[in-house]
């Protein structure tokens, strides 16, 4: 019998549920491997019984919590899909301002209408058994996790940083050419598309399992960039990370 | 019969909408009690979020309020941070960005109009058993729409959440080469856009006969059909500056969302592609016209359901225009430049708004920065914030005239209504500052 699969969001851009759309002709491959049975932006039947869930988005309310553990309750493997899931990603910028007075900015007087608190990863609130990173995802990041899954494989997903990938496509480096770079301690499996198209690794995939401190420490005092910009820079995807 | 009719229903997270959306109906003895649209996403707060980062940073975190229309959010904040510092891009990026906008335009509408509204209209759940049941259908529709992806990746380093495009221009272009096997890709999607075109026609008597008169806003200009630039127009009143989109979208707080709504002449309007169409009818491309009159859509048409119609004709003007696009670049000669590239720009303070139509309408972002390009304020509006209200009314004038359906027709037929909107809420929830008097 095909493994049932079910698709959730929380806070964030659903650009990662749109990835799969983008598998364009390989969905009609990937669904016939699986059984779909929830996926709401795409589809009107619902069901709460499936093996595999994919969750995308933060969990940034207390109420969206029941709403997780109860995924949890019904998958046996849950997998968390791109940056807002996997490592709290953009949303924990709001974490470093007040929360009070960020409902405020936004809603004014009305501000106590509406609950928020601290943006998190989906492994903050339930244990998570796979992660596709990204923001957004890669499609052939996500087609590996889930073949490796259906294959009862765990995934290989690289535990370097993004550095290794962008010397091997023989890029400019980005320090080099007075940009902030967060390649160094991000972790790699992008193929470093940003600095391909000309920018620089924003760290996106999260850090790397044990990021090498001292080598970035190097990197900032050759490049003469201040500790306070690198936690800057830092905080656009690490926010989570390094508060813990 | 209908009079003394008891219905409820209550559709919590309308399916085939980009984020979280509820319906809920109470009729008793025929009266309608209750009838209401609700946001429950969670919020995000990106106009706080933003609030002490740096300009060059501002594109890449408010593309990540919207996965769909990521470049149009990246392109409206790049507008609004080179009109806050009088940065000017040069023509050939002009035409590039308006690529990277029909692009997008393509990508969204062909997902929606595909994937989204022709189960409805073929009476499935999904398109899920459509793969099986009209496989060649399906797959002119994939088809189409890996063109519009390949086409949005080629131009903007991305299909989501762009990197090429970056404040004064991009970090990098394509060459002319693979424009031309761009364009001669769109020019080959004609037969495939036209069979689409067919098939929808064939089924157009699903399409509901509702009509609610309503005011519509989009960007007009008098060179083009409206999208990257131009003032904002409306079906009811005088054109303005984009720099006077207060007084146009005037948002206010519903409890039962966490997004805001907005009105501006009447109680509610409606942007997206049916308010462009109304709004710049005569500036469709040729074959985008003749799509149209197949339709027999003209402006101003005042029936929702025909967005999806008005997303369809769109999609041929996008192809035609791209086509020209590229044409005029190929025929000025495309001038490369640096890799890497990175336009000068004299960092200053001030406040620059940058307003664009998106797939679902005409969106503002608005930024305040310090001498040092630190941000100190910004606000967005959000297109599908501004149909809302729009769509609460509608739902309240559509809901007496079909209560002798059943309530599983009545359901159906209400969340189509919502879904003609093509709903991005998942953009919707995190709205702007409001000034309480």
């Amino acid at each position: 019998m095909k493994p049932k699969v079910a698709f959730f969001d929380f806070a964030g851009c659903e650009g990662d549920q749109l990835q799969i759309a983008n598998l364009e002709e390989e969905i009609l491959d990937l669904l016939g491997q699986v059984e779909v049975v929830s996926f709401r932006e795409v589809m009107k039947e619902h069901s709460d019984d499936y093996d595999i869930a994919f969750v995308e988005g933060s969990c940034t309310r207390i109420q969206d919590e029941e709403r997780l553990k109860q995924i949890r309750k019904n998958a046996s493997v849950v997998v968390a899909i791109g940056s807002c899931a996997t490592i709290g990603g953009i949303n924990s910028l709001k974490n470093y301002q007040n929360l009070d007075a960020v409902k405020k900015t936004v809603y004014g007087e009305k501000a106590d209408l509406f609950d928020t608190y601290l943006a998190r990863p989906i492994d903050a609130v339930i244990s998570v058994d796979a992660y596709v990173h990204g923001c957004p995802m890669t499609k052939e990041e996500f087609l590996h996790v889930v073949k490796s899954l259906l294959l009862g494989k765990k995934p290989d997903i690289p535990n370097y940083p993004v550095c290794v990938e962008c010397k091997k496509n023989e890029n400019v480096c980005a320090f080099e050419r007075g940009e902030f770079c967060i390649g160094p301690v991000t972790r790699a499996g992008c193929n470093s598309c940003c600095v391909n198209e000309g920018t620089k690794c924003w760290g996106c995939r999260g850090l790397v399992d044990n990021p090498n401190e001292n080598s970035q420490k190097e990197v900032l005092i050759k490049y003469g960039l201040s500790v306070d910009e690198a936690i800057s820079k830092f905080r656009l995807y690490f926010g989570w990370e390094k508060k813990q | 019969m209908t009079a003394k009719k008891n219905l409820e229903v209550n559709v919590h997270h309308v399916t085939r909408l980009e984020g979280h959306g509820n319906i809920y109906v109470n009729v008793k003895n025929g009266n309608i009690e209750k009838c209401e649209w609700a946001i429950p996403e969670a919020p995000r707060f990106f106009e706080a979020m933003v609030v002490g980062r740096n300009w060059k940073e501002l594109h890449h975190i408010t593309s990540r309020i919207c996965g769909i229309c990521s470049i149009g959010h990246t392109l409206a904040s790049l507008k609004a941070t080179e009109a806050a510092m009088g940065i000017t891009i040069s023509d050939q990026d002009l035409k590039l960005r308006k690529l990277a906008l029909h692009a997008e335009n393509l990508q969204s509408h062909i997902l929606h109009v595909g994937f989204l509204v022709l189960p409805d209209l073929m009476g499935v759940g999904s398109v899920i058993p459509l793969a099986s049941s009209n496989p060649d259908e399906v797959k002119t529709v994939l088809g189409l729409h890996r063109m519009a992806n390949d086409m949005s990746n080629l131009i903007c380093g991305r299909t989501t959440h762009p990197q090429r495009l970056i404040p004064g221009g991009f970090s990098k272009i394509p060459s002319i080469k693979e424009l031309i096997n761009v364009r001669d890709r769109l020019k080959s999607s004609v037969p495939a856009l036209q069979a689409v075109a067919n098939l929808i026609k064939s089924l157009a008597s699903k399409i509901p006969d509702f009509v609610r008169e309503t005011e519509f806003i989009g960007l007009s200009n008098p060179d083009e059909y409206a999208l990257y630039d131009g003032r904002i127009a409306s079906t009811d009143t005088d054109s303005a500056p984009v720099k006077e989109y207060l007084s146009y979208t005037n948002e206010y707080i519903v409890p039962q969302s966490t997004a805001k709504w907005a009105k501006h002449e009447r109680e509610s309007y409606m942007v997206g592609a049916l308010a462009r169409l109304n709004i710049n009818y005569d500036k469709l491309s040729p074959l985008a016209k003749k799509i149209s009159e197949l339709f027999g859509l003209k402006p101003v048409c005042h029936n929702p359901f025909m967005n999806n119609i008005a997303q369809l004709i769109e999609i041929v003007h996008s192809v035609e225009d791209s086509i020209k696009l590229i044409n005029e670049l190929d025929a000025a000669g495309l001038e490369s430049q640096s890799e890497y590239n990175l336009p000068a720009v004299s960092v200053k303070a001030g406040q620059g708004i940058g307003a664009v139509e998106v797939p679902r309408g005409i969106l503002f972002h608005d930024y305040t920065y310090d001498e040092n390009g630190v941000c100190t304020k910004a606000n967005c509006i959000i297109p599908t914030n501004q149909n809302h209200g729009n769509i609460e009314l509608d739902m309240k004038a559509l809901l007496p005239q079909i209560l002798n359906k059943t309530e599983k027709e009545i359901e159906l037929t209400l969340e189509m209504l919502v879904r003609a909107y093509d709903p991005c809420i998942s953009c919707s929830t995190h709205a702007i500052k409001v000034h309480f008097v």
